[in-house]
């Protein structure tokens, strides 16, 4: 079992033509995900690895091919258009892989998203991956194992080193969902620890957080009200100084707020085990 | 990416907004010049990137124009908060009946733009906020809509502002609004928006932070960012591409991606060291890449070792010891450096670097306390030497 995509999902390509979108379609084809159609604005009507059809426009694309689910490869300054494109052609599922989108187009792509009753992840993410079934994004398939603990994380590499670390230890992943490391994106901790709750796959949670915002705050808040499962935690940025940007948009203490202790002493008053360090998740998981 | 204060002004003005009038000196000479052209008192003020000129001595009044030569060739010589200071405003003193905080920023819980307003203005909004949270007025913009006039005039209100200068205010506020969305700004400013004798209201200083992630369709914009202010290791980083941010420990990081990067430092910290950087080189750690970030960690000598941690995810680890090997002959080296791979193809990459002189860790733990054991190997009594 999983979360958010599984053998099922019938994954969209918007950007299928270019550098990035060709080289992670064929990488998330060789992992056994369905990509059942692209899109690239004046390529309607090619083909992609001579499997996939390319279409001008999402509604033709979905019209075709039935596709639940888009994922974004586009350059940072079309990639808005791409988001509002794929929710007004009915994509339930939309997974914004580009870093760099300007922060007031996603003020507006995040409210119409929120309007449509769409879900967005990301944008500036690694993607989602349910190991064995579906991988949409572009988190390396192969450091994955199937399993019961659902990861959840605003970084990429983090991310990797930890599923690295998990199938290293002999454990599995039910679903791992990168939501970005964006000031503005589309999904929170929040979201996601909530449909691992509900999800009978996942047993146990493993979340990596990092400095800035107050996603890893509300998260506490959350687990505090309404979630059973045991949770492991990381949060990235204890060392780091204030008032400067750590590489991600998002990661950045203003003002006080967006400390590591402080997410890190909301998680643990709540009953998170929290590890020192990437390494130290396996002995924390049940 | 932020304006200088002169520029942000005269964008401000070009949208409607009474800014104090002003011009921009880069010596002694041209600030008297200015300051006898108005006659009387003017302040002098440091165009600088960064805040905090006030406290640093930026800005200071002059009663005449040899005070106003004088003043400008002390405020030019300073250097605050790593910017050296090569220009000033030199605008006239105006008498403040009042003095208002007006902004518009991204509030990152709400995802939504904000106007924010208080009746303290002229001080450092965050000590208001913290002290004093009750003086402050917030109404959030629906991006679809915009802000509209009754979200102003429901600040105005909050502020106890007269309800004759309404219009002037809401025009304002508006104006400033069209600023932040035409502009990409990830905050417009006017700290203090003064209430002068004549009852006007008039932007005394003005802040205006662009995204820089939306520069590519802000050519104007694009011209107006000093690109050469600051250091120089972080123009090199930018050019590069790099996530840089300089600590003072001893053990320089190479990490490719933002979390691992800050995850090895915190490791390094955990185990008992120190940290001396922060630094994600990005996808795709080629030769060039390597180099340049390595001359960057290494031009601080403090740093008695540097940890390379790269997760070959869609970079492969033999295209990573690749350009390791390559960087390393074309930089010189002459302290120990730890490497970590893992992922795709690392055994092959391993294999690349047997022969090297680099020190090859299993595990971010292993690597870590390699890394720390080397700075203690080297002496304690090292450090002090360069705790300046």
């Amino acid at each position: 079992m999983s979360i958010l995509i599984d053998q099922s999902t019938r994954v969209l390509v918007q950007g299928i033509t270019g550098k990035e979108g060709l080289f992670h379609t064929n990488r998330m084809m060789e992992y056994g995900t369905e990509i059942v159609a692209g899109v690239t604005p004046g390529k309607g009507g090619d083909w992609v690895f001579d499997k996939v059809p390319v279409f001008n426009t999402c509604k033709a694309a979905v019209l075709a091919s039935g596709a639940n689910c888009s994922v974004i490869y586009v350059p940072a300054l079309y990639a808005a258009d791409a988001m509002l494109e794929a929710v007004t052609a009915g994509i339930k599922l939309v997974v914004c892989i580009t870093e760099g989108v300007p922060l007031q187009d996603m003020m507006r792509v995040r409210e119409y998203v929120d309007n449509c009753g769409a879900r967005l992840i990301g944008p500036n993410c690694p993607g989602l991956l349910t190991p064995g079934e579906c991988n949409v994004g572009i988190i390396p398939g192969d450091i994955a194992r199937e399993g019961n603990v659902g990861v959840v994380s605003r970084s990429g590499t983090l991310t990797y080193e930890v599923l690295h670390t998990l199938s290293e230890s002999g454990r599995g992943t039910s679903t791992c969902v990168g939501i970005g490391g964006d000031p503005i994106s589309g999904t929170s901790f929040v979201d996601i620890l909530r449909l691992f709750e509900e999800d009978p796959g996942t047993d146990q949670i493993v979340m990596i957080g990092e400095i800035g915002g107050q996603d890893e705050e509300r998260a506490a808040e959350q687990i505090a009200d309404r979630l059973s499962k045991p949770i492991v935690a990381f949060v990235a940025g204890r060392t780091a100084p204030a008032g400067k940007t750590m590489g991600h948009a998002g990661a950045i203490v203003e003002g006080g707020s967006g400390l590591a202790d402080n997410k890190i002493r909301a998680l643990r008053e709540v009953g998170v085990r929290i590890a020192n360090h990437p390494e130290e998740i396996p002995e924390l998981l049940k | 990416m932020k304006l200088y204060e002169y520029q942000a002004k005269k964008l401000f003005a070009q949208n409607g907004i009474s800014v104090s009038e002003g011009y921009v000196a880069v010596d002694e000479e041209g600030a008297k010049n200015i300051a006898s052209g108005f006659g009387g008192d003017v302040m002098i003020k440091a165009q600088v990137l960064s805040g905090g000129r006030g406290k640093a001595g930026g800005v200071k009044l002059a009663r005449n124009s040899e005070d106003a030569a004088m003043i400008a060739g002390e405020i030019l010589r300073l250097e605050i908060g790593g910017y050296k200071v090569r220009n000033v405003l030199v605008e006239p003193a105006i008498v403040i009946k009042k003095e208002i905080y007006l902004a518009i920023t991204n509030d990152r819980e709400r995802k939504c733009p904000v106007l924010i307003a208080s009746g303290a203005g002229g001080i450092d909004i965050e000590d208001v906020a913290e002290q004093e949270p009750d003086k402050i007025a917030r109404e959030y913009v629906k991006p679809f809509m915009g802000l509209c006039n009754y979200q102003v005039r429901n600040v105005a209100s909050e502020i106890d502002l007269p309800s004759r200068l309404w219009p002037e205010f809401v025009q304002i506020a508006m104006a400033l609004y069209d600023a932040y969305v035409e502009n990409d700004a990830t905050i417009v400013e006017i700290n203090p928006l003064v209430v002068n004798e004549e009852d006007a209201l008039i932007a005394v200083d003005a802040k205006v932070v662009l995204d820089g992630n939306a520069l590519m369709r802000q050519p104007e914009m694009r011209e107006n960012i000093d690109w050469g202010a600051g250091q120089e290791y972080e123009i090199e980083a930018h050019r590069l591409g790099l996530s840089y941010v300089a600590l003072d420990g001893q053990i320089g990081c190479l990490v490719n991606g933002a979390g691992l990067a800050m995850g090895t430092m915190d490791i390094i910290e955990y185990f008992g060291g120190e940290p001396a950087n922060f630094l994600d080189i990005g996808g795709g750690a080629n030769e060039e890449k390597v180099a340049g970030a390595l001359r960057i960690i290494l031009r601080d000598d403090r740093v008695k070792t540097v940890l390379i941690n790269i997760f070959g995810g869609i970079t492969r680890c033999d295209e990573v010891a690749r350009g390791l090997i390559a960087a390393m002959n074309e930089v010189d080296v002459e302290i120990p450096i730890v490497v970590r791979l893992v992922g795709t193809n690392k055994d092959e990459g391993l294999r690349l670097l047997e022969d090297s002189d680099l020190i090859l860790a299993d595990s971010l733990v292993d690597a870590a306390k390699k890394a720390i054991e080397l700075v203690k190997a080297l002496g304690k009594d090292d450090r002090y030497e360069h705790s300046d």
